[in-house]
């Protein structure tokens, strides 16, 4: 789960780390009465869960309360990528005399956390990432160790900083891997982080990323429900998510369902292998009942886009009859605006078949020939 | 025999009393895994299909001599489920848990490293050495003891491509889901040093998906190690789209590392065949294996 700026910033406040001074407002008045109580000029950001929300014109400037007044009146309400700025935080502009970035997040290969840093923060990091590597400094976190003060200096000496300069930033560096600890972050980061002219550091904008699977460790967050409109989620993707199924939203007319992120990847591809296009991706997880295959058809049939439906079960734990009333349930419920292609094969695979052959559905053995027929139909309509 | 399981393999279940744990047991033991005791918290001195339950590992372990566990403990336990069986001197450790916090299996695989135990998952079907043993939730049916080692990111998937290689004739000698979480106990390279030391295994079969380097990693050790056995690839997520999650936490793209393309370029690169569906994996393999036979014998000849 993605903590929102002034989430994480009050996270960063409670750990001592600098940011600037600012405060939360949904409503232009309240902008201008909080600039009033700030040194000018301030930074006025939509508090929104996009990426690229600088690039996008989600940040602007203003010199007085009143100008931010005006300004926020141009960036409360209007939508950034889909999504509607509900609340702005106002905070005190810092001037940089550099920026630096510094993120803690997770290292497949190695198995651990992994500390990063650069001397070239900013909004592009990750393009600094890949033309001038040199300029990332990354250290493995051994989970035995954690990360200590010993490892923060190693990388603020590597970033060229001495003396009181050396001490300040490595404080940060170390209470951000407390912080990513205690509330089992997936990524943290600082970017940018500021080297002001009098040469202290602030934390300008910050991330955190909380691991879904721990969250029940962090009841505040869980409690949050994302409603629509409040990220780049589709109206399918929030229903499916209420619902317990992974459904991501594509641009295509052919609907999606299987069992397994990797089985219905591969249907994605197989579809498009055959010159079709998916109009999402939906994994009902292991061991769906009905009555979730039942939701699954009803999520992929409300896109208006979609011409035709590919349901691709390998019954593992997953069991076919089960899938087959599902199916079923389906049809009485929502009925079968557009044609549906099954290949059902695996766990019960007689008696899901037996239930399908007698309310008169059609299903298929092999993915490749299923696909090819959802492809067909698709486009010509029948 | 199999590799990390076989006919010597003495397993325990953890969390044997749920759901999930006895459901298993029953089709392990039917699969004719020796499952010599399970563990469950308060639930000592009852049995669980005739498995006699214990409260905790250490106890399981000094009573019957195990030496693996499979876990179906739920997620905010899991972790401490594993560090038992590795304090307990476990060495082989399936997680079948999903949804286990990230911060929870970084630990628990830094402990089992020093421990030297194998830890199979979290979020894997499990591994399966057809006919000898089975320690896991997979389906039984489509595998067939054979010659191909196959190790997966994915479940459903890996049972689509065992399928085809049970039709085919190639068979299984053993078959691991590596589990699809970002942190799992074991990567593909591991798995193909195991499978060069494999007598039984004669080909290897790698699917992968969008995500991680795990694949990269795996074809730069082929290409550098000159790898002496056939190896076939699939990956799925060829079409999706950047920056979309597709349902694993481990299936992100990022940037242009974790692409299909970066990852079918990287094998193509190594001389690993990949295959463009699943049914090809098979049929690829099953060619390498004959021109392999064919310059063997033309060498013998000479």
């Amino acid at each position: 789960m993605k903590l929102y700026e002034h989430e994480a910033k009050t996270i960063f406040q409670k750990y001592e780390i600098p940011t600037p001074h600012g405060e939360t407002a949904t409503s232009p008045t309240s902008v201008k009465e909080i600039t009033a109580r700030l040194a000018v000029p301030v930074a006025i950001k939509a508090q929104i869960l996009v990426s690229g929300r600088g690039k996008a014109g989600g940040i602007l400037f203003a010199n007085s309360p009143r100008d931010a007044e005006n300004t926020a009146e141009k960036l409360l309400g209007i939508e950034i990528k889909g999504v509607k700025v509900r609340e702005v935080l106002v905070e005190e502009k810092v001037v940089a005399k550099k920026e630096l970035y510094f993120g803690i997040t997770t290292d497949r290969a190695k198995c651990s956390y992994v500390a990063i840093a650069s001397s070239e923060g900013g909004i592009d990091i990750e393009e600094v990432a890949m033309t001038m590597p040199e300029k990332i400094i990354k250290v493995f976190i051994d989970p035995t160790y954690g990360f200590r003060s010993y490892h923060a200096y190693q990388i603020v000496g590597k970033l060229g900083y001495v003396g009181s300069q050396m001490r300040d930033l490595a404080t940060i560096f170390v209470k951000l891997y407390k912080i990513a600890m205690d509330y089992d972050a997936e990524l943290i980061e600082i970017n940018p982080l500021i080297e002001t002219a009098e040469g202290k550091f602030v934390a300008a904008d910050s991330r955190i990323l909380v691991d879904d699977n721990a969250l029940y460790r962090h009841p505040e967050y869980q409690k949050r429900l994302i409603q629509e409109g409040e990220t780049e989620l589709s109206a399918q993707e929030i229903e499916a998510q209420k619902t317990g199924l992974a459904y991501v939203k594509l641009d295509g007319n052919i609907g999606i369902i299987g069992n397994g992120a990797g089985l219905v990847m591969a249907t994605l591809d197989a579809v498009q292998f055959y010159g079709g296009k998916p109009a999402n991706f939906l994994d009902v997880g292991g061991g769906a009942s009905a009555d979730m295959m039942a939701s699954a058809l009803d999520i992929v049939l409300s896109d208006s886009k979609v011409e035709a439906v590919f349901i691709n079960i390998l019954g593992g734990i997953t069991r076919c009859d089960e899938v087959a009333k599902g199916i079923l349930e389906a049809k009485k419920r929502v009925g079968f605006a557009k044609p549906i292609v099954i290949r059902l094969v695996g766990t019960n695979e007689e008696e899901g078949r037996r239930i399908l052959t007698e309310a008169g559905i059609h299903f298929l053995d092999s993915m490749e020939e299923a696909a090819m027929k959802a492809v067909e139909i698709a486009k010509t309509g029948e | 025999m199999g590799i990390f399981i076989g006919k010597h393999t003495r397993a325990i279940v953890q969390g044997i009393t749920g759901g999930q744990g006895s459901f298993h047991t029953r089709l392990m033991l039917d699969y004719g895994t020796q499952i010599v005791a399970g563990t469950s918290p308060t639930k000592g001195g009852t049995q669980v299909c005739g498995v006699p339950v214990y409260d905790t590992v250490e106890e399981s372990v000094e009573r019957h001599k195990a030496n693996s566990s499979i876990i179906f403990v739920p997620a905010p336990f899991a972790a401490d489920a594993a560090f038992e069986a590795v304090e307990a001197g476990l060495k082989t450790i399936v997680i079948i848990t999903e949804h286990i916090p990230v911060k929870d299996a970084i630990q628990v695989m830094a402990r089992a490293k020093q421990a030297k135990a194998t830890v199979i998952g979290p979020n894997t079907p499990g591994i399966i050495a057809p006919n000898d043993c089975k320690l896991g939730i997979m389906p039984a049916h489509v595998f067939r003891r054979g010659v191909v080692g196959v190790a997966s990111r994915s479940g459903t998937l890996t049972y689509e491509i065992a399928t085809g290689l049970s039709v085919s004739g190639l068979g299984q000698s053993t078959c691991i889901g590596l589990g699809g979480d970002p942190i799992v106990g074991l990567s593909f390279v591991d798995v193909l040093k195991e499978f060069e030391r494999d007598k039984q295994t004669k080909a290897v079969a790698l699917i992968g998906e969008i995500g991680g380097n795990l694949e990269e990693l795996a074809a730069e050790y082929i290409g550098e190690e000159g790898y002496s056995k056939p190896v076939a690839a699939f990956i799925a997520g060829r079409t999706a789209p950047p920056g979309k999650r597709m349902g694993h936490a481990g299936a992100i793209i990022m940037g242009r590392t974790g692409t299909a393309s970066s990852k079918i370029e990287a094998f193509r690169k190594a001389g690993v065949d990949v295959a463009e569906k699943p049914r090809d994996v098979a049929r690829l393999l099953a060619e390498r294996l004959r021109k392999k036979s064919i310059s063997t014998r033309c060498k013998s000849e000479k």
